[in-house]
């Protein structure tokens, strides 16, 4: 029998001071983790709108992640917070309308945390390949 | 009642202490109660009218009516004063230009509900004793409030006006035992297949109208990002399954902590989509996360988005 | 459209070893808006610019994708090759194939496919990229100190001999703040006053320096390198350019019934006084609380005696306004209120007293000459418990006392047991503390000489309680170690209390819109490295308002802060990160959101003019981001409903245009 191994698309917003560094950090000490994810960096991870999420998704993500500073290390000083309360709140409402709950997360990974941000990043995509393609936020348009 | 609004209004406008006053006027039908300028004491004894079917929330007019010359008189039911004093901590409204009447309000009726008892040819309404006595063209007829009820006054927050400059009839109290959360809790007891299945069934009849956010007072930006061609996310009708979840997550997201629960959104809902639902679940999430919270009672308060404790719950 | 150049670097072997490089070139010289698409062996060499310099000309390139090593590495190395062939720096973007592509991956085939996704990317933000420009922003060469303890002065007189102007704004009539009224300074038991008043009497004298004693700071506007600070100059009846302290008006002054400040409440000073001998400016101040001339009317003696025709009973307070570039926090510290802990006795029993209010009981210039004397009976005390740790290192449930640990207690109380210890041998001291720490140079060395040399019993356990008994105290205690209850009969207890933040640092801290902690101590810009600037661009910290510190801990932190400030007004212009938040008035609703979350009070509000239909004008609420101020965090952007607030650099649209390449 022959299985073709599904992998998921993953997008991972990283702040450009913590998190990225940590994801350069998990490259310099060549801690692998899969090919799937793929980071985009934006300054603080309170720059990650809900829209971009939810486009994400429309587009055939099959997971988003946001890693940002551990609270109180954010580098504008407060970031990290408001990205809590909002992804909190959103989180909450995607899974209140049936989407599933552990395909979006919110990580607070340190520039020297280069073994975290494999470990993690490793851990997401084998949730997220486990919960399988996501249907219930697809625009079937984008995914011709 | 009427008549005691139509009074004091005529009053103001006949001292000069207001030129405009701002209430309801007979739609096409005369159960479909319509937002109306009054500018002269002939107009307003022409066409204001107040019953049970006035269900419309005036706030959100005042953004640009309170722009113009002059000061408008406008009467907001408690509910609707929530949403006056949001808009005012917005900055929205210009509250020297605006002259506040509270009128007391025990719960509008819902049309449908009426038309669903095969009630027909309706022509007015009125409150008594806990029964609304509905003229129709056939005679008139009472029924049991509660039954007829819209379903936001069923669960009504809150009897107390929290803004007025004077009141006609009496000032209530919160309500603390309202139940409002009652069918997001239904909901979130429900599987993520059943949440799926419940808000595919609603949300896939929406049809785009923007009905829910052109009365929303909170949706009252100069030009919203859906409309917006540089957004990158502006849309027109939903063709798809995902652009109306899209949307209404997104709404319902900007709105949060700024949306005081009034309902307008299901109300006018032609598709008659829960949309309350959304905004009930973020501020249960608010509340049960970051303590209660109420937009609009107190202006000076922050809002549950716009500040953070260090101890915050994680995402 | 753009003219894009793709540039593919092999890093040697670092990229290449895994990625096909010349597969991703070609990929990616397929995509919409690509001229020109190559790969190269080490584009951050001296080479790799030059050839990217040569296609920026010769293919007139108006956009700049590089697939190399992380933008944390050589972002500004191409963003320069860019500018020196005159292409705006920001129409550079980097794919980071080294890091997040060809370290992490072994397959040649799902790198090299993933390094195409992540250029596809890059290149579908830079279609979007607009040049952007540094802003400029002149600096007013003068900083303004808030608060004269030894930390304003420190930073005060680092900034002056810099060769700047600086005002110390001090709310007491004095400079000197707490380090005057102390006694002794540990490790090294030199007198305080005699390493303090020399620098405070520096200050007085410096001509670059202007000392606002008795003033109090109103508003605040602006940033960085353009404040405005209104400075509220309290009336002190006296004329202060005519007073020549001579100090004959606090002698015959008849009201000698105010509590004297400076020595912790134990004596009267005068209606009129002047805090200490050595004050600065060593001018009289009358307390309007307690002149019988202000009150009603009746007296004037000073003003008679006065022989320089200072005292001036109309005084009003003057508002002054001042521009600066830079502000420094130097509020300091209060000790707690030791009421609040009523089983140690402290307000109801008289020979129970602060650690602050023992200095001065200690002190020869205080209200017993130095001699130590109990406040109730002024008979020399034989047994001398110390508590430590009151009101310090408290639990959550504790809703009396701080959680964080005081840092100074430990070593004052081995310093005053080991003066009492050494003045007066016949007395017995005890101290009662949970841990005794003494991190800091020659501080453990002092702390055991306390103990070995000088005898003082350190017990390990809490105090109980205290109560009077008699004309001694009770003290109950446990004693942890040797797992017991003590009964010690004491002549003097002394209570080592926790030190607050003054209670004006939050108002001005708000003043400021510089944040604070939960405790009101300023937080500092980054706690490990940028711990003397506040997050708030051109607020910088000097001492115990940034947290607890001892006094060479202080010293060198106001002169860390003198050093940044000195390098703000340095510069004659400061360059501004374009990368910055702005609102698009046209959609801006004026609703305050964005305010709500920016950390630097970048964003104002101003009513503005707009053409409305058929030939009106609308007046609406708009916000303006100070480009000077903001930092580019982007939190303003989420908070804004109507998409009004964008970010440079990192615009909605760009970051989706990303998020869409990624999941093609």
């Amino acid at each position: 029998m022959q299985v073709t191994e599904y992998k998921p698309k993953i997008v991972a917003f990283c702040c450009n001071w913590c998190s990225y560094a940590g994801a350069d950090g998990a490259g310099s000490a060549r801690l692998s983790y899969p090919e799937e994810v793929k980071i985009i960096r934006v300054p603080c991870s309170c720059r990650v709108n809900p829209m971009f999420i939810l486009r994400a998704f429309q587009r055939g993500a099959d997971g988003v992640i946001i890693a940002g500073c551990h609270p109180g290390d954010c580098h504008y000083t407060s970031g990290n917070y408001f990205t809590r309360r909002r992804m909190a709140l959103l989180f909450s409402m995607l899974d209140y309308l049936g989407i599933e709950r552990e395909r979006t997360r919110v990580e607070w990974i340190s520039a020297a945390e280069g073994a975290k941000f494999s470990k993690t990043m490793t851990e997401f995509c084998a949730t997220v390949a486990a919960l399988g393609e996501n249907k219930r936020l697809e625009d079937l348009r984008c995914k011709k | 009642m009427q008549k005691m609004m139509e009074k004091r209004a005529l009053e103001l406008l006949a001292d000069g202490t207001v030129s405009r006053v701002l209430g309801w006027s007979a739609g096409e039908f005369p159960y479909d109660m319509t937002p109306a300028v009054f500018e002269t004491a002939e107009e307003l004894q022409d066409g204001f009218v107040y019953n049970d079917f006035c269900g419309a929330n005036l706030s959100k007019y005042l953004i640009k009516e309170s722009r113009k010359e002059g000061k408008i008189l406008v009467f907001l039911k408690p509910c609707d004063t929530y949403s006056f004093n949001q808009l005012l901590a917005e900055h929205r409204i210009i509250r020297d230009n605006i002259y506040v009447i509270g009128i007391e309000c025990y719960g509008k009726a819902d049309v449908e509900k009426l038309k669903a008892m095969g009630l027909e040819g309706i022509t007015g309404i009125y409150m008594k004793d806990g029964e609304y006595t509905v003229e129709t063209v056939y005679g008139s007829q009472t029924v049991k409030a509660y039954e007829a009820m819209a379903e936001r006054c069923l669960a009504c927050k809150s009897k107390k006006h929290v803004v007025y400059d004077e009141l006609i009839g009496e000032d209530g109290e919160v309500v603390t035992d309202c139940n409002r959360f009652d069918m997001v809790e239904q909901l979130e007891a429900m599987t993520p297949e059943q949440r799926f299945a419940f808000w595919r069934g609603e949300l896939s009849r929406c049809i785009r109208c923007n009905a829910c956010r052109n009365v929303c007072p909170a949706c009252s930006c100069e030009q919203c990002v859906f409309d917006n061609p540089n957004s990158g996310v502006a849309q027109k009708a939903a063709v798809n399954s995902f652009e109306e979840n899209m949307f209404h997550i997104i709404r319902a997201f900007h709105v949060a902590g700024r949306c005081t629960d009034c309902g307008e959104c299901s109300r006018v809902c032609p598709q008659n989509i829960p949309l309350h639902l959304l905004n009930r679940k973020f501020i249960k999430d608010m509340n049960a996360f970051y303590g209660e919270y109420q937009a609009g009672e107190d202006p000076d308060k922050k809002p549950p988005l716009g500040t953070y404790t260090l101890g915050d719950r994680e995402a | 459209m753009q003219r894009i150049g793709v540039f593919i670097c092999h890093c040697g072997t670092n990229i290449a070893g895994t990625v096909d490089v010349k597969a991703v070139a070609e990929a990616l010289s397929h995509e919409a808006g690509v001229v020109f698409s190559t790969d190269y062996q080490y584009m951050c060499s001296e080479s790799g610019q030059q050839l990217m310099r040569e296609a920026i000309r010769e293919h007139r390139l108006t956009g700049i994708v590089v697939g190399s090593c992380s933008p944390r590495m050589h972002e500004a190395t191409f963003r320069k090759a860019a500018a020196a062939e005159g292409l705006n720096s920001y129409m550079v973007e980097i794919a980071n194939l080294r890091e997040h592509v060809s370290w992490i991956h072994k397959d040649m085939k799902e790198a090299t496919e993933k390094a195409i996704i992540l250029g596809r990317a890059a290149i579908a933000k830079v279609h979007l990229n607009a040049p952007l420009q540094a802003g400029e922003s002149p600096v007013t060469k003068r900083a303004l100190v808030i608060g004269g303890g030894i930390a304003g002065i420190q930073t005060a007189l680092d900034i002056a001999e810099a060769g700047f102007e600086v005002d110390i704004v001090e709310k007491s009539p004095t400079i000197g703040g707490k380090m005057a009224q102390l006694d002794k300074t540990f490790p090294t038991l030199d007198c305080a006053a005699c390493i303090l008043t020399p620098k405070m009497v520096d200050a007085a004298q410096h001509e670059k320096i202007t000392i606002y004693a008795y003033s109090e700071l109103e508003a605040v506007k602006g940033y960085i390198g353009n404040f405005k600070a209104q400075i509220r100059r309290k009336a002190r009846f006296v004329d202060e350019t005519k007073c020549t302290g001579c100090g004959i008006c606090t002698e015959k002054c008849p009201m000698k019934k105010a509590p004297n400040e400076f020595n912790m409440g134990f004596d009267k000073r005068g209606a009129v006084y002047i805090p200490f001998a050595q004050a600065v400016p060593k001018v009289a101040t009358i307390d309007a609380d307690y002149c019988l001339m202000l009150k009603n009317g009746k007296c004037g003696i000073c003003s008679k005696v006065c022989g320089a025709g200072a005292i001036d009973y109309k005084q009003q307070d003057e508002i002054i306004e001042r521009e600066y570039g830079a502000i420094v926090a130097a509020t300091g510290f209060n000790p707690i209120d030791a009421k609040v802990y009523g089983e140690y006795g402290y307000g109801t029993c008289p020979d129970v007293v602060t650690s602050l209010e023992l200095e001065r009981l200690m002190n020869a210039a205080g209200p017993t000459n130095g001699t130590l004397l109990r406040p109730s009976d002024k008979e020399h005390p034989h047994t001398v418990v110390f508590v430590q740790c009151v009101g310090s290192r408290c639990t959550e449930t504790d809703e009396r006392g701080k959680p964080y640990c005081s840092k100074i207690c430990c070593m004052y109380t081995a310093k005053h047991a080991m003066l009492i210890r050494e003045k007066y041998p016949d007395t017995d001291v005890y101290v009662f503390y949970i841990d005794v720490r003494t991190p800091g140079k020659n501080f453990d060395e002092f702390y055991r000489r306390a103990v070995e040399q000088y005898g003082v019993h350190y017990i390990k356990g809490m105090v109980g309680k205290v109560t009077q008994n008699g004309k001694q105290l009770r003290v109950q205690a446990s004693d942890l170690l040797a797992g017991e209850q003590l009964h010690i009969n004491a002549d003097l207890v002394v209570l080592a209390t926790a030190i607050e933040p003054d209670k004006t640092a939050r108002s001005i801290g708000t003043m400021l819109t510089a944040s604070m902690d939960t405790n009101d101590f300023f937080t500092e810009a980054h706690p490990k490295l940028r711990p003397v600037e506040s997050p708030t661009a051109g607020i910088f910290l000097s001492g115990v308002c940034q947290g607890p510190k001892d006094i060479p801990e202080t010293v060198s932190q106001a002169s860390a802060c003198a050093a940044k400030v000195i390098g703000v007004l340095a510069k004659d212009k400061l360059t501004c990160n374009p990368c910055v938040a702005s609102s698009d008035e046209l959609l801006c609703n004026g609703c305050s959101s964005c305010e709500k979350v920016c950390p630097y009070g970048a964003i104002t509000y101003t009513d503005k003019e707009f053409r409305g239909p058929n030939r009106t004008t609308l007046i609406r609420r708009v916000a303006s981001v100070n480009p000077a101020v903001c930092q580019g965090c982007g939190a303003c952007t989420v908070a804004c409903p109507s998409g009004a607030m964008d970010l440079k650099g990192f615009t909605n649209k760009q970051i989706m245009a990303e998020v869409d390449a990624i999941c093609k």
